[in-house]
């Protein structure tokens, strides 16, 4: 029964995404436009190779945004509503409720992939091994994970009228200090040591190393993410019983 | 074993910072009755219905939905639930709507069904966003029955509404109570307590300060009306007429 709930729900939210409210579009397009505009409208010196350094770099934004957008923004929207609510007072799994966002969060990221893909392949000339293009696009895709966890904490924690501003404020410094926008050889020293402290870090050097770049150990990026995921877990379950004891939760 | 209460409430204690919402409140829902909450905006109503669905935890007493704990959801999968703050995805269809909070039930009504007896059937197609305040409303209702619950918990449901969409929502409540089923309906509003209360009980700061049919609780009264008796109960000089 429980598996019946969790695909209606999934399938509503799918629903939800395809009938797209115009604010939300920028979320699926912008990690595109930016990489037309810094990859391949801006003179590059390497040009080829910067096409496809920046397919990574750009890729985990892209990913990065889908998931805190989707989470951290939905839910708190949800939240504000009072649509949460009507869920949580009826016998909806709770489960189900996150199973559902997540889905919703890796269709995002994958469509930013899939739109970024094709204009790099083809406007780019961004020539990949089948195997890289396939775990480059695993890496965007599941790479959501950690930040679904943190856009729920974000989600669950913020006031629902500052949810986006609070995203973005987490969202844009993160990407860009973690050398998302400009490669991180170019950032300052200081920034350069602090990034490593970021999730958005690890997953930029994933996405990297997909595309032939990128340094540290796969599993150390994977471990750090892991302990991402499980600090947005643990900070959106104390906000549920804080929530218990308000009238609007 | 007595097969438990639909709803119970004991000894529920409440307090939001140094505001007490609920102070020791007792209250039964028997099987088959329609027990109106009734009382004045802040006397704690909101916070009665929200800590008997499980989604404020009380500081002090215990609630229960037909002998379980509300705070789990298979507990709720017997009771059916209209908020005050029904903010629904404006983008979904009402059907859509409907097919899911079904999902979530053992033995839901047919949907066609929810959509006949919430009076939604016309407006089956159309987004959320686009119903009127009535029709939202409506579709609230259908949400809460969809599950074919034996308790439904409604939360002054015709709050806002002209005269006409009250009264459909009034009929859509008396139907599904005759099939023996209960209600619990908090209200501020006298003509709504006095149409769909088998039992009437008046809230006051937090407790229950009286409870029986409206004709037990005129004759108790020293008042010669149901509106003097509600009034006089709830410490409210009957000069104030518009209780709100």
């Amino acid at each position: 029964m429980i598996a019946h709930i969790y695909a209606a729900e999934a399938r509503a939210e799918l629903t939800k995404l395809i009938r797209l409210p115009a604010y939300a579009i920028p979320t699926l397009v912008f990690p595109v436009a930016f990489y037309i505009f810094f990859g391949l409208v801006m003179p590059q010196p390497n040009g080829p190779e910067a096409a496809r350094y920046l397919l990574g770099s750009f890729g985990a934004f892209g990913t990065i945004g889908a998931a805190l957008f989707g989470f951290g923004v939905g839910i708190a929207m949800e939240r504000g509503q009072g649509w949460l609510a009507v869920k949580r007072a009826s016998p909806m799994p709770p489960s189900a409720y996150v199973v559902a966002k997540v889905c919703g969060s890796l269709v995002a990221a994958g469509i930013t992939a899939t739109l970024l893909f094709a204009v790099a392949a083809f406007a780019g000339h961004v020539t990949l091994q089948a195997a890289q293009w396939a775990s480059l696009a695993a890496i965007l895709i599941f790479g959501a994970l950690p930040f679904c966890a943190i856009g729920l904490a974000i989600g669950m924690l913020v006031r629902p009228n500052s949810a986006a501003a609070v995203v973005n404020l987490v969202y844009l410094p993160l990407s860009f200090c973690a050398g998302l926008w400009v490669p991180i050889s170019q950032l300052p020293h200081g920034l350069r040591s602090f990034a490593p402290f970021l999730p958005t870090y690890h997953l930029g050097q994933m996405a990297l190393g997909a595309v032939g770049f990128g340094g540290g150990s796969f599993l150390g990026h994977v471990a750090a993410l892991a302990g991402w995921t499980f600090a947005g877990l643990a900070v959106a379950v104390w906000t549920l019983s804080r929530d218990e004891g308000r009238l609007y939760g | 074993m007595n097969d438990p209460l639909p709803a119970r409430l004991a000894g529920i204690s409440k307090s939001y910072g140094s505001t007490a919402a609920l102070d020791a409140l007792d209250l039964d829902v028997r099987p088959g009755e329609t027990l109106a909450l009734l009382g004045p905006n802040g006397a704690g109503k909101t916070t009665a219905l929200r800590v008997l669905l499980g989604l404020i935890k009380p500081d002090a007493g215990t609630a229960t939905l037909f002998g379980a704990d509300p705070r789990r959801y298979q507990s709720r999968r017997r009771a059916g639930a209209m908020l005050q703050t029904g903010g629904v995805p404006p983008t979904a269809t009402v059907r859509e709507l409907i097919e899911l909070f079904s999902t979530y039930y053992p033995q839901p009504l047919a949907v066609a069904e929810s959509l006949e007896r919430a009076g939604v059937a016309a407006i089956a197609n159309r987004r959320f966003g686009d119903l009127s305040g009535g029709q939202q409303q409506r579709t609230l209702f259908a949400l809460a029955i969809c599950g074919n619950p034996h308790l439904l918990v409604l939360d002054e449901p015709t709050n806002n509404l002209d005269i006409e969409a009250r009264r459909l929502l009034w009929q859509a409540i008396k139907t599904f109570v005759a099939g023996g089923r209960s209600v619990l309906i908090a209200t501020h509003d006298l003509t709504e307590a006095e149409r769909l209360g088998d039992r009437v009980a008046v809230l006051r700061a937090g407790r229950i300060v009286d409870d029986g049919s409206v004709s037990e609780l005129i004759a108790r009264s020293a008042a010669p009306t149901f509106e003097g008796a509600v009034l006089a109960l709830a410490g409210l000089a009957p000069e104030l007429e518009e209780v709100a």
